[in-house]
């Protein structure tokens, strides 16, 4: 099946449906029907949302490169600390998960001896690591990254040993009459076979990442998106709490169209796949 | 180099749950290089357990396999296989399936190059040569299994059905492909078919296999000349000899069935 191309027409399609929406909430802010600190009118947010993201000083020269400037807005440092958190946690938790996975999907005696450990352990939360990590690591990006990483490492592990397991015999077959064995078998024909697996525990895992940021923002650091819109309640700027929303949403939009890019890329021989 | 094929005594038995299935029993052949043998038989004659013993991927219970002087204890290089289902790697391009073999051999990457490009060539393949499986036909596919299994100048081919998946044209045109390989490069081929018009059209010899346990129910030359007109007198001759021979052993796969069906 073919994605059809780009077209306006589909595109304002999908549109007038949130502007009906977005109208219609403005309506009611502007007619009075709602108090403002509950849902503030999408203006307002909008107004908000610029403010976040511009910079709190005016330009100084003197204070060096623009760049900086143009990107000390809190909105933006708010934003890349929450992904350097995503990333980091991300890289340490699949990290771990994709080596242990290949192990326990490829050998049945590492199997028989960690697949219990692993089912004990894979229905507890990530979230409720959470008073075990501020204990453990204090505050600040240490547990955040920990609670990520935990968040990450289950559905990349998980995934990756049924993709091992689960290698067509045809392919393994073709490969031994071919002379693979030992890493050449590993490495160009089970691992490769096991990609599709991966990737969509990749997914899961890095969109598990995305909300376990936000929760350990919440409650262990003092900045990023979660922290923000948690703060902003404190001072009932419902406006902020909306912009910092909207940021979330944009941002996992953002990763989920990267990851569909990536997933694209490396499965562009699968069958049922666009190029 | 006696690269042939020396089959003793092999029987196959397979444990079920409702006893002991005897695939194979008694099997002694004989197959001198440069041969075109056809296994033929209905489904559940042991043809292919029986090509799969000589590929070295199922031994078998009893007897022992001897192919290119070495006795068959796994699956090996000078025994290249072709699958029904092609089995192509369809993560690699079809460059790299047909290099695969060479890479595992560790030559070195300009000679896989030439190899490649040469059997691209020799198979109609050399457009597709950056393609994927997915992107490739069935006929397509089969060239390039075949193209793999060439690359590694195997003296003997064992050939699981190949062309069973194929529309009548392309699996014509595939076949024809096939004898030309065959006379250039006088491999030993064992194919494996239950058409009986393809085992006529294609082979030197012809085995015809019992249904369970399967045994040699009849070995023959076929002494047609080449190529082969498939409505020749002589061609449905041996057409109808060998109908009536495949069909006695349809008829008690038929029976086994029915018989398995009354027991339920």
């Amino acid at each position: 099946m073919r994605a059809a191309a780009f077209s306006w027409q589909q595109a304002g399609v999908g549109l007038v449906v949130p502007a009906l929406l977005i109208a219609l909430w403005q309506a009611a802010a502007t007619l009075g029907w709602i108090n403002p600190q509950v849902l503030p009118s999408p203006l307002a947010v909008v107004d908000k949302w610029i403010a976040y993201l511009l910079p709190l000083q005016p330009y100084d020269r003197a204070a060096g490169n623009w760049l900086a400037w143009a990107v000390s807005g809190e909105l933006i440092v708010d934003a890349l600390g929450s992904l350097y958190r995503v990333a980091v946690g991300f890289a340490i938790g699949a990290g771990l998960a994709l080596p242990l996975g290949l192990a326990m999907g490829a050998n049945a005696r590492v199997y028989r001896w960690l697949n219990p450990l692993v089912q004990l352990l894979r229905p507890i939360p990530p979230i409720a690591y959470i008073p075990l990590s501020i204990l453990w690591f204090g505050l600040g990006n240490p547990p955040a990254v920990f609670l990520i990483a935990l968040g990450a490492f289950f559905p990349v592990l998980m995934n990756t040993i049924a993709g091992v397991r689960q290698v067509d015999g045809i392919y393994l077959r073709a490969a031994r009459n071919l002379g693979a064995s030992g890493p050449t078998m590993f490495v160009r024909v089970i691992l490769p076979a096991a990609v599709p697996y991966i990737l969509s525990g990749v997914r899961i895992g890095i969109g598990t990442a995305f909300i376990v940021v936000i929760v350990s923002e919440m409650i262990a650091v003092n900045n990023g998106l979660g922290f923000r819109i948690l703060e902003a309640r404190e001072y009932f700027w419902s406006d902020k709490i909306i912009a910092g929303m909207i940021t979330i949403g944009l941002l996992g939009l953002a990763i989920d169209i990267a990851m569909n890019k990536l997933n694209n890329h490396l499965l562009r021989w699968h069958r049922g796949l666009e190029h | 180099m006696s690269a042939h094929i020396h089959i003793a005594g092999v029987g196959k038995v397979f444990p079920t749950a409702g006893g002991e299935m005897v695939a194979l029993r008694g099997i002694d052949l004989e197959i001198p290089q440069g041969q075109f043998v056809c296994l033929l038989g209905p489904s559940g004659c042991g043809k292919s357990t029986l090509l799969n013993a000589i590929a070295g991927f199922a031994p078998p219970t009893t007897g022992t396999i001897t192919a290119a002087g070495r006795v068959v204890t796994g699956p090996g290089p000078e025994r290249g296989m072709v699958f029904q289902e092609y089995a192509l790697f369809p993560w690699m391009t079809v460059a790299d399936n047909i290099g695969f073999g060479l890479h595992i051999k560790g030559q070195p990457r300009a000679q896989i190059a030439a190899t490649v490009d040469r059997l691209l060539a020799m198979l109609s393949l050399t457009d597709f040569r950056h393609r994927f499986p997915k992107d490739l036909s069935g006929g397509m596919r089969q060239r390039v299994a075949i193209a793999r299994v060439l690359a590694l100048d195997a003296p003997i081919m064992l050939m699981d059905e190949p062309f069973g998946a194929l529309d009548a044209l392309t699996r014509r045109n595939l076949q024809d492909e096939l004898l030309r390989i065959w006379s250039e490069l006088h491999k030993t081929i064992v194919f494996v078919t239950h058409s009986i018009e393809e085992a006529i059209y294609l082979a030197d010899r012809i085995v015809v296999m019992t249904y369970r346990p399967g045994t040699v129910k009849r070995d023959l030359l076929v002494e047609l000349p080449r190529p082969r007109d498939p409505a020749a007198a002589g061609f449905n001759t041996l057409k109808r000899e060998l109908a009536q021979l495949v069909m006695e052993e349809q008829q008690r796969h038929h029976h086994d069935e029915l018989r398995m069906a009354a027991v339920d």
